[in-house]
């Protein structure tokens, strides 16, 4: 090994990969872009979707309130419900969205409340859909208030307290600071957005460095030269790697860039006109939560040997095509392979064990979840980073020996 | 100098098996001569010469290039051996400067030392014009340039040269042969491969027949006349490797 060539091979595909354009977009555009996007626009889009849902006044449909005038007139005085005539067909009218809940009252409702029936009321609604969910919500909620009206007037009638059906009362409220929050919340989803990133980011260099230059005839001349092939793969794979952090790098700026603007904007609201500006500040407020900066740095540093594998393994196998098409066609498939345990660990109730402290990628985006949540368990810490830097050990050594291999260099 | 001793090469493959492209081949190069190595497509004359330029590792047999062996010190060949191919590309990406700067620091060349050498070869060449600019957007000729360029940045010994003409226009590959006989001028030791008897006829010293992987003649191109008999070297070169006998 010779330090001097290595970091001549790495300094000219350094240059070589910032003339290259796919990788530029895939280690810088993209990772830098994603991020507001995802807030700014995501973000604002579906804040706004469901405030529109909540702000309009669900319509209902009443059936079968013909004996029951007092509790239909109550329901049509009501602001949060609007009460339209029942369409023939009421269920069609709900599926098209037309409609969005349907009450129906059973025959003689006030009636058999007087006699104390418990007659039984039915609420039909699109189940799922944002809308009508808000419908039925804003209706139950009209109903529960009927009932314990109900209630307190059959106690008072036999001289009772209202104690006596409501003994005592409780309420909610949120005393986790408001990082533990986003940590549990998001926590997951940075993981994830850092895995998929630091794949992608090493997946275009380590294409371009190796099918790319099989296929473009300068491997052999590169060959010719009399530095060492050991000297050879690691210039070209700490390039790979730096592709891979690079993506990494730009999409924590550019969260942490975003986050800024977005709390500038909220801050300074007097200062910003209120309306568009204002609205996406808070929708970037909801997706980039507040995150334990240690955390965050915890988050890194786990996800360095991870990034080495990436590097490592892209390289071995894209080395192995014979051109930049074939390697498209092994390393597009391995996205799949890398995100589905980041997905599964963005699941709620995974926890971390011992056997999937071991599990790469898995063990990754579990303990990042805990670390953005400002939980420090040393010893899966210990496990994972270790485990972690055993693996990109082994992906580093395989390339070592692939890149020695001359069925693997001129392969035809 | 080359010196190949019972050089061989085996390639395993799915579906033709075990293939002996380079069967105990021996020669001998000397500097200040060219060696050509003629034979048909599939001969294996990319195999040999990618063997003495320590490409690729010998089955058996071995070869010292500029002294050292090629299976022992690789590394120490390479630094003697300027290698150039139809095969051997330049870096799209970078400028014709850059890419010989790089070569030459792969060849561990001091900056100044580059620098020089650069001025030099820009001027022998007559690069001056296009030294700044990318390779992707260079003719033939001016890739062609760059590529001589580039082997020869460390002023090697020992130049390999497998089939450099092939599907160039008749200009470049004139330049070329020019730069070859230039080469063995200077009393570097050169290996030239071709299946162009016309190439063969013009340049080289000593001529060297290979066919399936075997060397079937060798000598000067007035030894090879005398001992068959015959003027022209086409009409040897078949009858030497007896491709009439099977039609
Ligand atoms: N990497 C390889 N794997 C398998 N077979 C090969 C490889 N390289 C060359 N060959 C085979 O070896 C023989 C000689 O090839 P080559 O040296 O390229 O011949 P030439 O350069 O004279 O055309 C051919 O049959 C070729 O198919
Ligand atoms: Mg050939």
């Amino acid at each position: 090994m010779n330090w001097h060539n290595i970091v001549t091979v790495y300094l000219k595909e350094l240059k070589d990969s910032l003339r290259d354009r796919r990788t530029l977009l895939s280690t810088i555009l993209i990772p830098t872009l994603v991020m507001p996007l995802l807030t700014f626009g995501v973000g604002t889009v579906m804040s706004k979707v469901i405030k529109k849902a909540q702000e309009e006044i669900p319509s209902v449909a009443i059936l079968g309130g013909e004996d029951s005038p007092a509790v239909v007139a109550a329901l049509k005085k009501s602001p949060k419900l609007r009460v339209v005539a029942t369409p023939a067909d009421w269920k069609q009218a709900i599926s098209d969205k037309k409609l969005r809940v349907v009450l129906q009252l059973p025959a003689k409702f006030e009636a058999g409340l007087l006699a104390g029936a418990a007659p039984a009321v039915m609420v039909y609604n699109y189940a799922g859909e944002l809308k009508s969910e808000n419908g039925a919500r804003v209706l139950e909620r009209y109903l529960i208030e009927l009932r314990e009206q109900t209630i307190a007037d059959r106690l008072a009638e036999h001289g009772l307290a209202k104690t006596l059906a409501r003994p005592f009362e409780f309420k909610r409220e949120n005393v986790a600071p408001p990082e533990k929050v986003g940590g549990n919340m998001f926590g997951g989803l940075v993981p994830y957005l850092i895995i998929i990133l630091c794949f992608t980011g090493a997946m275009y260099p380590a294409m371009d460095l190796t099918a790319g230059e099989k296929e473009r005839g300068t491997m052999e001349t590169l060959l010719c030269s009399p530095v060492a092939r050991v000297d050879l793969v690691l210039g070209k794979f700490l390039m790979v790697l730096t592709g891979s952090l690079s993506a990494m790098g730009f999409m924590l700026l550019s969260m942490g860039l975003t986050a800024a603007v977005g709390g500038s904007l909220m801050g300074g609201g007097g200062a910003v006109k209120a309306g568009a500006g204002a609205a996406s500040s808070r929708a970037a407020m909801d997706v980039i939560p507040m995150i334990d900066p240690v955390g965050l740095l915890g988050v890194l540093a786990m996800v360095f040997p991870v990034a080495v594998m990436f590097a490592a393994g892209a390289f071995t196998i894209a080395l192995f095509a014979k051109s930049y098409k074939e390697a498209q066609s092994y390393l597009a498939p391995m996205m799949i392979v890398v995100i589905l345990p980041a997905v599964i660990g963005m699941l709620p109730g995974i926890d971390l064990n011992w056997r999937l402290a071991l599990v790469p990628l898995l063990n990754l985006s579990l303990v990042c979840k805990e670390m953005l949540s400002g939980v420090w368990h040393w010893n899966y810490i210990a496990i994972i980073f270790g485990s972690s830097c055993v693996y990109a050990a082994v992906a580093l050594a395989l390339a070592v020996k692939m890149f020695s291999r001359e069925d693997v260099i001129f392969r035809t | 100098m080359i010196e190949a001793r019972n050089l061989t090469k085996t390639f395993k493959d799915k579906k033709r098996g075990v293939i002996t492209a380079v069967d105990h081949v021996s020669f001998t190069c000397r500097p200040g001569q060219i060696y050509g190595l003629l034979g048909a497509n599939g001969a294996g004359k990319t195999t040999t010469l990618r063997l003495l330029a320590t490409l690729l590792q010998p089955s058996s047999g071995t070869a010292t290039v500029a002294g050292h062996d090629v299976v022992s010190a690789a590394q120490q060949v390479r630094t003697h051996v300027g290698f150039l191919a139809a095969s051997t590309a330049l870096y799209a990406r970078l400028t014709a400067r850059e890419m010989i700067t790089y070569f030459g620091e792969l060849n561990g060349m001091s900056a100044t030392a580059i620098k020089a050498r650069i001025k030099q070869l820009s001027a022998e060449l007559d690069m001056a014009e296009f030294l700044d600019r990318r390779c992707d957007k260079f003719s033939t000729g001016m890739k062609q340039k760059t590529s001589i360029a580039r082997t020869l940045v460390h002023d090697p010994a020992v130049m390999i040269f497998d089939e450099p003409t092939l599907g160039l226009d008749v200009m470049t590959a004139r330049a070329i042969v020019k730069f070859v006989r230039e080469c063995r001028d200077r009393g570097k030791t050169v290996i030239y491969s071709t299946h162009v008897m016309s190439e063969v006829e013009k340049l080289c010293d000593t001529i060297g027949i290979i066919h399936d992987g075997k060397l079937c003649a060798e000598g000067t191109l007035a030894e090879l006349r005398a001992k068959h008999a015959e003027q022209d070297l086409e009409e040897i070169f078949v009858r030497i490797v007896g491709l009439e006998d099977t039609k």
